[in-house]
């Protein structure tokens, strides 16, 4: 077979051909072109590829001014032209990348295909990595425009809302992606400007516009200010990690998207609002104190909750270190405040008069409260006791834990719901909790009662079933603790 | 002592800040994996094409995809770890359910979002709650034929009927396992129940394989959340280690059909509870879960395995990733020749992910592989080198070397003032 013969008659040896591409995204009339080349069998090497304002492939052999524009028809007889699923996916990609030299690069690769229908699989293989990079990069370009177009909500003179934004893609998408939004905002009559042109839905129909500029999009949208807030308040400061952020996010999207404004100060806000999130979440209490002089010291100066700024002084626990049995009320009360010593008041002596009936030594016992310091309203020339909340409950536990570990008692007596609570991190009901043991986080031993105070306030048959209980509570710890005396 | 409450009428960009806020600590924001729909031929807008798109990221790196709100931040519950319990002081602040719907189409028609992530806060019930957050979800898809993507987060308390409701409206629904241990989560979350929660999410598996099963005889038999449910555990907050979380993780997902386990590690809470820990776990540590959990889904690790890969004290390294830790504790099964090892092999390789593997056995099929081949189709030929053989490389003593570890830990970098 002679080369004249190959080539097909209406092709004449050495001849190069010029294809002048309408659009630079027209992907549908390079596949065209080039299958008729393939079947007139032109090598690649004979082909350049014009887009509109461009020179022509670069490497081709000859310049582009002296190829011949009329291309020859393939004879009736050539064999249909073939190429792999994934060739033309890449190559759709591909062919809106804005490289000059991406619908030569294409023709290579689809005329080295007829010879080996399989070459898309060899993924090692320099021009196949080629085409996949910049159908890579395409598709990026897509989904970013996908994700970073902002409508901005203008009137027109009929008073239908329309949205329009304006973006700035990197590559040929614009004509492409217009089915994306409208498939998205089918009833929403919008328009995308971008320097490469301009795509408008009305609804019903799609139209194409000539490349814009930034001033034809409007300037703002209230609706701006609502999502600036979401962006800000979504945002976490404890986990400040910029790099995730910008290689998702590069710096060049950032002057049309409205929340991007926000992002310097989120930054240069952030180590300190982690701060103060800390601080007032009274987190960094720094080390546990080692000794009970040491927790002593540190509750006067606490004031991670409010009750240590009101007018009053802490009160430490007092008894040995190695008590078998550790007392816990709720807080101090008047008196309690002004001694500076727990359990002296009214509650104190009723508390000492049964201890004593239940045969327990409260000098042998450690004995302690909750919340450290007095809270109270003042009414009058009074100070009316206030009960301590979760949250300081919660908080001052930091302290009972430190002389707990201290002290190391065997059992621990809990006087109430606030002192139950401060032990084990949560509400107990009394009435269930009372009468055997519970175990504590480190594994401890923790025994539920009634707070005096609480007999105080009763009186009459209540009065006599409640003592009772409490006695019956006190008794069976003196018992347990005999146990555990072994 | 009492939660603050604003006597002011609260405005609506107010109400937004409390409860967007409030809803940061959730980590799922997918948006993908829901059957495909779009507005052509309906009345409203939305789309959802397989794929999620994340619309901005926020300085913490994290993706913007939903808006992630709570209806209201009152609750009833006290769980130590969360910034909304009964006994923490935060501002309150409470949406009506149409303001939700508003919120939600004005930014998704200007493109911000994918769809709404709704949670709450338990006010009066569960069910009461429950019932105004498919409220929302109701209004948002039959009166304004909304096709986006919701995600709403169901109360296990609540009763099966209203979750089921949920579950016809969303696109994906989640209930919280919270944490790791039932131990923790009794002392955490005194509130919540494990079996409870667990009762839940089988009963929503059921409903999913059911609606599944009619849509294959019925065309027209309604979907129910066709992007499945997920879940999601709190690290840190209690004394579980990565072996505990990762054998947790892989029962669910093996119960309960779960699409996705989110780890979210515990971060400082303003107006915490002195019962949690005084230190927030290192990030890292949610990164090396989430590789672990990535190890199991795509490349065939077994938990125990993963497990293997753990230290002493039962959690994985945090300086190198969990699959060269595997790795380099069983260095016999390396190195493994590119050109002829299974694929199950291949994914075993520290730096080869699932992409480069797939490569690698279509390129073979055409060239015997190089090293250069190989360079060509991964990331980072330095990781992978140690591991495997080529036609022209052959790691010798290298893959036994003792301070392999050391070669490959990747270097502490300073960061930089931004």
């Amino acid at each position: 077979m002679t080369a004249q013969k190959r080539l097909g008659r209406n092709v004449s040896l050495g001849a190069h051909y010029a294809v002048h591409l309408p659009a630079p995204d027209d992907f549908a009339f390079w596949r065209e072109r080039a299958r008729g080349l393939i079947q007139c069998d032109v090598p690649p090497d004979r082909v350049s590829w014009i887009e509109p304002g461009g020179t022509g492939d670069l490497f081709a052999a000859e310049g582009p001014s002296r190829g011949e524009k009329r291309l020859p028809a393939p004879p009736a007889d050539a064999p249909p032209v073939r190429a792999s699923q994934r060739f033309l996916a890449v190559a759709r990609s591909t062919a809106l990348h804005t490289d000059p030299a991406r619908f030569g690069l294409l023709y290579r690769v689809l005329w080295r295909l007829q010879r080996n229908p399989r070459l898309m699989e060899d993924k090692a293989d320099p021009e196949v990595r080629r085409i996949e990079e910049l159908a890579k990069a395409v598709r990026r370009d897509a989904h970013k425009m996908h994700a970073f177009v902002r409508f901005r909500e203008v009137a027109e003179e009929d008073g239908t809302p329309h949205f329009v934004a304006w973006f700035e893609p990197d590559h040929h998408i614009v004509r492409a992606e217009a089915a994306f939004f409208m498939r998205r905002f089918a009833n929403m009559r919008w328009s995308i400007l971008t320097p490469r042109g301009s795509v408008h839905w009305d609804g019903e129909t799609m139209h194409e516009g000539p490349p814009a500029r930034r001033s034809d999009a409007p300037s703002g949208d209230p609706v701006e200010d609502l999502w600036r807030s979401y962006y800000a308040s979504i945002f976490n400061p404890a986990r400040l990690k910029v790099g995730a952020m910008l290689s998702e996010m590069p710096k060049k999207y950032w002057k049309n998207l409205p929340e991007a404004e926000l992002i310097p100060q989120l930054i240069a806000g952030a180590q300190a609002k982690e701060a103060q999130m800390v601080s007032s979440g009274s987190l960094d209490m720094g080390e546990k104190p080692a000794t009970l002089a040491g927790v002593d010291k540190a509750i006067h100066t606490c004031r991670n909750c409010p009750i240590g700024e009101l007018d009053n002084h802490a009160v430490m626990g007092e008894g040995p270190i190695g008590a078998a049995l550790m007392i816990v009320g709720e807080q101090p009360g008047d008196q309690e405040d002004v001694a500076g010593r727990p359990f002296v008041g009214p509650a104190g002596q009723l508390l000492d008069e049964y201890l004593v009936r239940a045969g327990i030594d409260r000098s042998a016992a450690y004995v302690t409260n909750t919340v450290k310091h007095f809270k109270f309203v003042w009414k009058g020339k009074r100070r009316l006791h206030q009960s301590p909340g979760a949250k300081e409950i919660d908080t001052c536990r930091w302290w009972l834990e430190a002389e707990r570990e201290i002290v190391k008692p065997r059992l621990v007596l809990a006087l109430g719901a606030s002192a139950a609570r401060g032990l084990l991190g949560r509400t107990v009901s009394i009435s269930k909790a009372r009468g055997a043991p519970l175990a504590l986080e480190d594994g401890g031993e923790l025994w539920v009662t009634a707070h005096p105070s609480y007999l105080l306030r009763l009186d009459g048959e209540a009065h006599e079933t409640q003592a009772a209980l409490f006695a019956s509570d006190l008794a069976a710890v003196k018992e347990r603790l005999e146990e555990l005396a072994g | 002592m009492f939660p603050k409450v604003l006597m002011v009428q609260q405005t609506l960009r107010q109400k937004l800040e409390i409860l967007a806020d409030a809803a940061k600590y959730d980590a799922s924001c997918a948006s993908s994996g829901t059957a495909k729909k779009n507005s052509l031929g309906g009345k409203g807008v939305g789309s959802t094409e397989g794929m999620g798109i994340c619309h901005a990221y926020a300085p913490d790196g994290r993706c913007i995809s939903l808006l992630k709100l709570l209806l209201t931040n009152h609750c009833i519950f006290d769980c130590h770890y969360c910034i909304n319990r009964k006994s923490s002081n935060v501002a309150r602040a409470r949406f009506t359910p149409q303001e939700v719907v508003d919120l939600t189409l004005n930014f998704y028609r200007r493109n911000y979002i994918e769809g709404l992530f709704l949670s709450s806060g338990i006010v009066k019930s569960a069910n009461h709650t429950m019932e105004q957050m498919v409220e929302v979800a109701r209004i948002l898809r039959e009166e304004h034929d909304f096709r986006g993507y919701i995600h709403l987060k169901t109360i296990p308390e609540a009763d099966a009927e209203i979750i089921h409701e949920a579950g016809l409206y969303a696109d994906r629904v989640s209930i919280n396992v919270e944490l790791p241990t039932r131990a923790g989560l009794t002392r955490l979350a005194p509130d919540k129940n494990e079996s409870q929660i667990e009762g839940a999410m089988g009963r929503t598996k059921a409903r999913i394989i059911q609606a599944k099963d009619e849509r294959k005889r019925f065309r027209h038999a309604p979907r129910f959340a066709p992007a499945g449910q997920s879940t999601q555990m709190i690290v840190g907050a209690d004394d579980a280690n990565d072996t505990a979380i990762i054998g947790k993780a892989s029962r669910l997902y093996g119960s309960f059909g779960l699409r996705r386990v989110y780890y979210s590690a515990f971060s400082p809470i303003p107006d915490a509870s002195a019962v949690l820990p005084l230190k927030r776990p290192p990030l890292l540590r949610e990164h090396r879960l989430y590789q672990s959990d990535w190890l199991m889904r795509f490349y065939g690790f077994a938990p125990g395995e993963v497990a293997d890969a753990a230290e002493a004290d039962g959690n994985l390294p945090l300086d190198i990733d969990p699959k060269l830790a595997w790795a380099l504790k069983f260095r016999a099964n390396f190195p493994v020749d590119v050109n002829r090892a299974a694929k199950e092999q291949l994914l075993r390789v520290p730096g080869l992910g699932t992409t480069a593997v797939g490569r690698i056995l279509a390129a073979r099929r055409h060239r015997t592989l190089r090293l250069d081949d190989v360079a060509r189709l991964t990331a980072s030929i330095a990781k992978v080198r140690p591991f495997i053989c080529a036609l022209d490389w052959r790691p010798t003593l290298l893959t036994d070397r003792a301070d392999l570890r050391g070669l490959l830990t990747p270097k502490q970098e300073q960061l930089e003032l931004f």
